[in-house]
């Protein structure tokens, strides 16, 4: 017993020193009349932490970009920026337990930060209530829209509504069925109800649904309803996540579901990062939407990559997330140095309208804190990267989606004291 | 008839993971009624052999023999969890024997460390512990009895622990050197990709099955058939059953019960590994691979019955055919004009996730009547 005790405490405190957190600050040095800390708060540590941990990697070249130009100029005063990198564990509560230690004890002016929509449900309340500003990069299913979070990733009609629309009218399998497949959680299913809105409205059907749960990777049953409700081959809307989507691309691969007989699966998740862990031979011929892709042949995007590259090694790639942490850095810094002064309130107002020259072209601050983008559909080819097939004007985001049962003739605007949150049109 | 095979086919391929995952556990927990949170874990390190093993024969010098690569790394998995079982047992298990409560949570704390382990150490050098910690442990039980008994063989033993040392050391450099992909430690998940004469579908009687699922269905038989032959027909097998059912009295009759811990243990780990072979045919490979797969070898263990091989190999496919059953919607396609109330039922558990729900609730109904599974173990042992 006496041993067994001891061996539990070793154990206990092993387990304990493996959890360790990081801080630290950053940048190039140079002449500066100040800092400003800012805090990064995504997950170093648990299963999310293979994709944020390269939002921390790509927030950190933005920073050190910035201090490298001269830092961020207020007030004829140049501040160096540093930054504070809290873990939040993959873990939603300790995310909001983090907001707050950044919030209240290190006092940072904004947070950059999250991934999954559960990791801001959980934040909101905390930046709400202490009237705080969080930056948020990822790709979501909208339905929210906080005066106190900023959104640069895309909204539903910012990615899947004109995915769907390509899958439907101008993709191989255009006029076929479409089958949905989503892990389960809130994206996936919020995702769908808007695609299935949509289908009906294009005069299209949807002839089957299922939802993984989070963890589980036995797609069997799932590839079985595929094959008993596209006979002859049809769309496939992919929601997975994560590894996920590797068991699933290995599976329906073995079991004849290929754009060669007919299958074509258009994904919301997969990016290059992904890409390259599923393998490209199991994704060639597949579809993805986003707003940024590494294959855009611009010199802001090739300068992106190229200092990526540079900074973090050559074997790594750069993919829509990535982008839109890059972009939410500088639009930061230049609502700060229009608004003359660090403090939420103004950096707010001057935010709206912002204007960035960023790798998927040119961004604007829209009133309901979301980015107005560009919609690129691509095809997966074999060198693990997409062939853009298509690519759309700049589209305005919905906080409110218009094609969601719920929200249809809602709006955001912020810089309207009569409109705020959520409006009828 | 058709629709039948089909759904037979997909019953017995998702039977047949849970019971190559279920079948280590089933000796270990079953037999030995140690509660072994890193089971996962262990399957975990057989999927990340079957990765490295991959990599190695891409080298310029094994390259022919690719395709037979994962033949190979079946056997370099069970050694590898085998190992890493037997060495668990030996520092921590055993001193816990009777105590599951503590065992429980030092193999839950065993099973964070390897997570860990895999995240943060190079697997060139993790493969390179893993090779010491072989040689370590066999290297000594292989010296002529002579010196075996003679009073210095602890210094024999050291000795050969340097070597192994040594030994692992190099060859993890050599790999690192050599395959760049093993030189760096990644939280990232990585992939198993199949040869390619194992990719693709076959067809039997005119339905078609896709390969990789036919070669687990393959891996499991063999590994049941030969676990049950092991444990009905050699000494050691009979040594083993013996200590199951009744320990003082085999350790009265001179059977060495230590001996057969170890052995028992490693074997069950070793399964793991096989296992991990398995999975990382169906999904990828990363550190969270086995926590995915725990829950569902506890349940199948349990509902067969503990320390019955029989009943883990039935409730295993009974829960992969009711999966399908539910999970498909079949009993629609079968009956397709059944009254709506109930049709409307069938498909509202015919998702994945609600079939999930639909099968726990059933087990647990099933474990109300039943509380020791399917086929109980009889005689006194039990009842003390």
């Amino acid at each position: 017993m006496r041993i067994s005790r001891r061996i539990l405490a070793g154990l206990a405190t092993a387990s304990l020193a493996v959890t360790a957190t990081s801080c630290g600050g950053g940048g190039t040095s140079g002449s500066f009349d100040d800092t400003v800390t800012v805090g990064i708060l995504h997950s170093l540590s648990g299963t999310m932490a293979i994709s944020e941990s390269t939002l921390v990697d790509t927030e950190k070249m933005a920073i050190e970009e910035i201090n490298a130009a001269g830092g961020v100029k207020v007030g004829g005063k140049s501040y160096k920026i540093e930054y504070i990198v809290e873990d939040g564990a993959s873990d939603w509560p300790t995310f909001a337990e983090k907001s707050k230690k950044l919030i209240d004890q290190d006092g940072v002016p904004v947070v950059f930060g999250g991934w999954t929509s559960a990791s801001r449900k959980a934040m909101l309340p905390v930046y709400e209530s202490k009237d705080a500003f969080l930056y948020y990069p990822i790709q979501y299913e909208a339905q929210e829209c906080s005066n106190n979070i900023f959104y640069t990733g895309a909204t539903p009609n910012q990615q899947s509504e004109p995915a769907t629309d390509f899958m439907y009218k101008r993709s191989p399998a255009a006029g076929g069925d479409f089958f949905l497949v989503g892990s389960d959680y809130v994206f996936p299913r919020t995702s769908n109800t808007i695609t299935k809105a949509q289908v009906k409205q294009l005069g299209g059907k949807v002839v089957g649904e299922d939802y993984l749960p989070l963890g589980n990777t036995e797609v069997a049953p799932i590839i079985s309803k595929i094959k008993k409700a596209l006979p002859e081959g049809g769309i496939i809307i992919n929601t997975l996540n994560g590894d996920q989507n590797v068991a699933f691309f290995k599976q329906i691969q073995d079991a004849g579901i290929t754009p060669s007989s007919g299958y074509y699966v258009m994904n919301y998740s997969i990016a290059e990062e992904e890409i390259s862990t599923i393998g490209p031979e199991f994704l060639e011929g597949h579809y993805g939407a986003w707003n940024y892709m590494m294959s855009i042949d611009t010199p802001a995007s090739k300068k992106f990559a190229a200092s990526f590259k540079k900074r973090w090694g050559a074997d790594r790639v750069v993919a829509d997330p990535q982008e839109s942490a890059y972009n939410m850095v500088y639009l930061w810094k230049q609502a700060v140095e229009d608004a003359g002064t660090f403090d939420d309130n103004a950096v707010r107002e001057a935010l709206v309208g912002q204007k960035f020259d960023a790798p998927q072209g040119p961004v604007e601050v829209m009133p309901n804190h979301h980015l107005s983008q560009t919609v690129r559909i691509g095809e997966i080819n074999a060198e693990g990267g997409f062939t853009i097939l298509e690519e759309t004007g700049v589209v305005l985001p919905q906080a409110w989606n218009q094609k969601h049962p719920s929200s249809k003739g809602f709006a955001c605007d912020w810089t309207d004291p009569s409109k705020g949150e959520k409006y009828k049109l | 008839m058709e629709l039948l095979l089909d759904s037979l086919f997909n019953g017995v391929a998702i039977g047949s993971v849970l019971l190559v995952a279920a079948l280590g556990l089933a000796i270990v927990f079953g037999l030995m009624g140690v509660i072994n949170l890193a089971h996962g874990e262990l399957m975990m390190l057989g999927a990340y052999t079957t990765y490295v093993t991959q990599l190695i024969f891409k080298l310029p010098i094994l390259k022919p023999f690719y395709n037979s690569y994962i033949i190979v790394s079946i056997f370099l998995a069970f050694i590898v969890s085998g190992v890493v079982g037997i060495l668990l047992e030996k520092t921590i298990i055993r001193k816990l024997y009777g105590s599951p409560l503590e065992t429980l949570l030092a193999t839950w704390g065993v099973s964070l460390i390897l997570q860990q382990f895999v995240r943060s150490v190079p697997l060139a050098y993790g493969t390179g512990l893993v090779i010491s910690l072989i040689i370590g442990l066999f290297l000594p039980t292989t010296f002529p009895s002579k010196i075996k008994e003679s009073i210095n063989f602890k210094y024999f033993k050291f000795s050969s622990w340097i070597f192994a040392a040594l030994t692992g050391v190099l060859t993890g450099s050599l790999i690192s050197s050599s395959v760049s992909k093993l030189s760096r430690a990644s939280a990232r998940n990585v992939d198993v990709t199949a040869p390619s004469w194992m990719r693709g579908q076959v067809e039997i009687i005119g339905t078609a099955f896709p390969k990789t699922r036919l070669m687990i269905i393959v891996i499991t038989l063999i590994s049941v058939i030969a676990i049950t032959l092991f444990l009905n027909q050699s000494a050691w097998g009979m040594r083993i059953r013996a200590v199951t059912q009744n320990r003082q009295m085999s350790d009265c009759l001179g059977i060495s019960t230590e001996k057969v811990d170890i052995i028992t243990f490693g074997i069950g780990s070793g399964l793991a590994g096989v296992a991990g072979v398995a999975v990382s045919l169906l999904g990828s490979v990363g550190p969270n691979v086995g926590g995915n797969y725990i829950v569902g070898c506890f349940m199948v263990v349990v509902l067969g019955g503990v320390g019955n091989l029989l009943g883990t190999v039935l409730a295993s496919f009974g829960i992969g055919i009711m999966t399908d059953l539910i999970g498909a919607g079949r009993l629609l396609s079968i009956w397709p004009d059944m009254p709506l109330p109930l049709s409307n039922t069938i498909n509202f558990f015919a998702t994945t996730s609600m079939a999930r729900v639909m099968i726990f609730a059933l087990i647990v109904i099933f474990l109300q009547f039943k509380p020791t599974g399917l086929f109980p173990q009889k005689g006194r042992m039990v009842e003390n």
